[in-house]
């Protein structure tokens, strides 16, 4: 028996989340004493892989350089079938988060999305979940046969070791959909908030877009995604996918700066995942300061350019 | 055309999260429960449907009859009819299933469920749905247009978006994106009148197994206080960042 995890690369490069689910997919093999059987999709290079401990590679190549996602789900069903695998694990990002209740339904498997730790137990499995958008944590248990785990960004972290890996070729199942991929519109030079491991986020205080070049230059010195607060992407101030919070993206980076930004309930929530959280506001009463690591009270637009002056000149 | 919207009934935004029974079970008292905010925009664009493409919009919930005042809500909002399958919603597989089954019994066009409940975030409902009855889905969509029996719908990916084209019938994942939060319809007076007038049928569920189940809930540790910085010692601020947070 097996684990199976689909790794998820963009442009023929393993995403760091895809280090990420083979580190916790090498961990529940340990645990349970099974194979770690990766599953890559048009990866001409799958060695880096071998630094994360997976034992067998199934190497894929599509017809079409998209992510499809009736044709990676039937694949992955069909190797998860051959494999006569219990455990499936993929990474919560804007594809597996598509793909992992499609697979779970196609391989009569349960599917626990957010997860956030190991599982506690494999027999009957029972894996720890956040819900209610971080404002809570549940014990989900499962008697199916199957399980796929869907891991929160960041919940488990990288952890290296060492395996050299057989990679075989599996051939592509493109499944009967109507559905087609027309056309991506992906920014490849912009780190994205998913895949941030610094997030620096404005909120209304900042007054307006034209004030934004402070964000962005504080992000650009960090090598940090930029977010914001839903009123500024309700204003048009940014874009929708900037939007995080509970009704927007769900941020869970390492370090996640707001400036300008209230903390509101619903934006809390939404961001508290994150490890470190730093607040910049005027107003020493503004319920962020409460769920912040680190704070500074003070003007955004004093705060920030020096900010920025001072890690140039250190990083 | 005929249109389903599936509604999520979930607590406000604002609610407290609290549990009982030893912390194996939700606490709903004092909650206000809504529609959830993803299910409001494929509402809302499904309206839009009923109103140019002289579609009959549906909208279902899988519940107890506590969720009837957001399925009037709905009726307010423009929906022509509303359906409540009588069955506790144990998990999204057991909900995908019954939903399931009530579109086997009536056939739809298009589809709508939200990108995710805001309560348990599973974000699963409708794929699996879609997979059950061996339809399309795209998730996080935020753009679409049908022309006859296609459609053409882009949805949000990390860093960007995609544009796909499908036969009907599709599923859709709603969410902010596919209609601006500004052009939301809000009911007005005339809508709620009409609404009392309107169908809400309460079919029997087919009792479907959920796939899990939740042991036990638990609420995050609490925080620490925050370290304040000078505003004029910005030096420090980076200081701790880089040698006690080590995150720089
Ligand atoms: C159903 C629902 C869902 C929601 N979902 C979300 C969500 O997902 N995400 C989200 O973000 N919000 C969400 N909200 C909105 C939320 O309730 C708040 O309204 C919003 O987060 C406030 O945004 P803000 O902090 O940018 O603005 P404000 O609350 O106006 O805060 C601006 C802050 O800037 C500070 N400030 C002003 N001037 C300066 C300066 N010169 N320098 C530094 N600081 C300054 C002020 O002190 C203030 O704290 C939701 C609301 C509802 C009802
Ligand atoms: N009990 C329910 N009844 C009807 N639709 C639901 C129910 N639960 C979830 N859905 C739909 O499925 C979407 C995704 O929900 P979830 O998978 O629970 O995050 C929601 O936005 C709703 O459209």
């Amino acid at each position: 028996m097996s684990i199976v995890i689909y790794v998820e690369s963009q442009q023929g490069t393993i995403k760091k989340a895809g280090f990420e689910i083979a580190s916790y997919g090498r961990a529940m093999a340990d645990a349970t004493g099974q194979k770690l059987v990766a599953v890559v999709f048009n990866q001409e290079d799958a060695s880096s892989l071998n630094t994360y401990g997976v034992d067998l590679i199934y190497s894929v190549s599509t017809p079409h350089p998209n992510f499809e996602v009736e044709g990676f789900a039937t694949t992955l069903a069909a190797i998860v079938q051959q494999e006569n695998a219990t455990l499936v694990a993929l990474s919560a990002t804007a594809n597996g988060r598509y793909l992992g209740p499609i697979l779970a339904v196609k391989t009569s498997a349960a599917f626990f999305s957010n997860v956030v730790a190991l599982p506690s137990s494999y027999e009957p499995i029972k894996v720890k979940r956040s819900c209610f958008t971080n404002k809570a944590f549940n014990l989900t248990t499962s008697a199916a046969p199957c399980s796929v785990l869907c891991l929160n960004s960041n919940a488990f972290g990288l952890h290296e070791k060492i395996s050299t890996s057989e990679i075989k070729e599996f051939t592509y199942q493109a499944g009967n959909s109507t559905l087609a991929v027309t056309g991506v519109d992906q920014a490849t030079n912009k780190v994205t908030i998913a895949d941030a491991d610094i997030v620096v986020s404005g909120g209304r205080g900042l007054k307006g877009p034209e004030h934004w070049h402070l964000i962005e230059d504080l992000a650009e010195v960090l090598g940090a995604a930029t977010a914001c607060s839903k009123p500024v992407s309700d204003m048009g101030w940014r874009p929708h996918s900037e939007h995080v919070g509970q009704t927007g993206k769900p941020v869970a980076s390492n370090l996640y700066i707001a400036i300008g930004v209230s903390g509101a309930i619903q934006h809390l929530a939404g961001v508290s995942a994150s490890k470190v959280k730093v607040v910049i506001n005027i107003d020493p009463e503004a319920p962020f300061f409460k769920a912040a690591d680190y704070g500074v009270v003070g003007d955004a637009f004093e705060v920030v350019p020096q900010l920025i002056e001072k890690l140039k000149a250190r990083l | 055309m005929n249109i389903l919207v599936c509604i999520s009934n979930v607590p406000d935004t604002t609610s407290k999260i609290n549990f009982q029974n030893d912390n194996t079970a939700f606490d709903t008292n004092g909650v206000q429960f809504i529609i959830n905010p993803n299910d409001e925009f494929g509402l809302t664009r499904a309206i839009w449907l009923q109103q140019k493409n002289a579609a009959t919009v549906t909208v279902v919930t899988v519940g107890d009859a506590s969720c009837e005042p957001i399925l009037r809500k709905c009726l307010a909002i423009g929906a022509d009819k509303a359906v409540r399958i009588n069955a506790e919603p144990t998990d999204g597989f057991a909900v995908a299933k019954e939903l399931a089954a009530h579109c086997q019994a009536t056939s739809y066009d298009v589809i709508f469920t939200g990108r995710e409940s805001i309560d348990y975030n599973g974000g699963m409902v409708g794929g699996m749905l879609a997979t059950l009855l061996g339809i399309p889905y795209v998730a996080n969509c935020i753009h679409l247009d049908i022309e006859g029996k296609a459609a053409q719908v882009q949805r949000e990916i990390d860093g960007g978006k995609e544009s796909l084209r499908s036969d009907l019938p599709i599923i859709l994942g709603a969410q902010k994106g596919l209609v601006e939060e500004s052009e939301l319809i809000i009911p007005n007076m005339r809508g709620i009148m009409q609404a009392r007038q309107k169908p809400l049928e309460v079919v029997e569920g087919v009792q479907a197994t959920a796939q899990t189940s939740i042991e036990q809930f638990e609420k995050p540790a609490p925080k620490g206080a925050v370290k304040l910085v000078d505003a004029g010692d910005l030096d420090t601020l980076i200081e701790l960042l880089q040698n006690e947070a080590k995150v720089l």
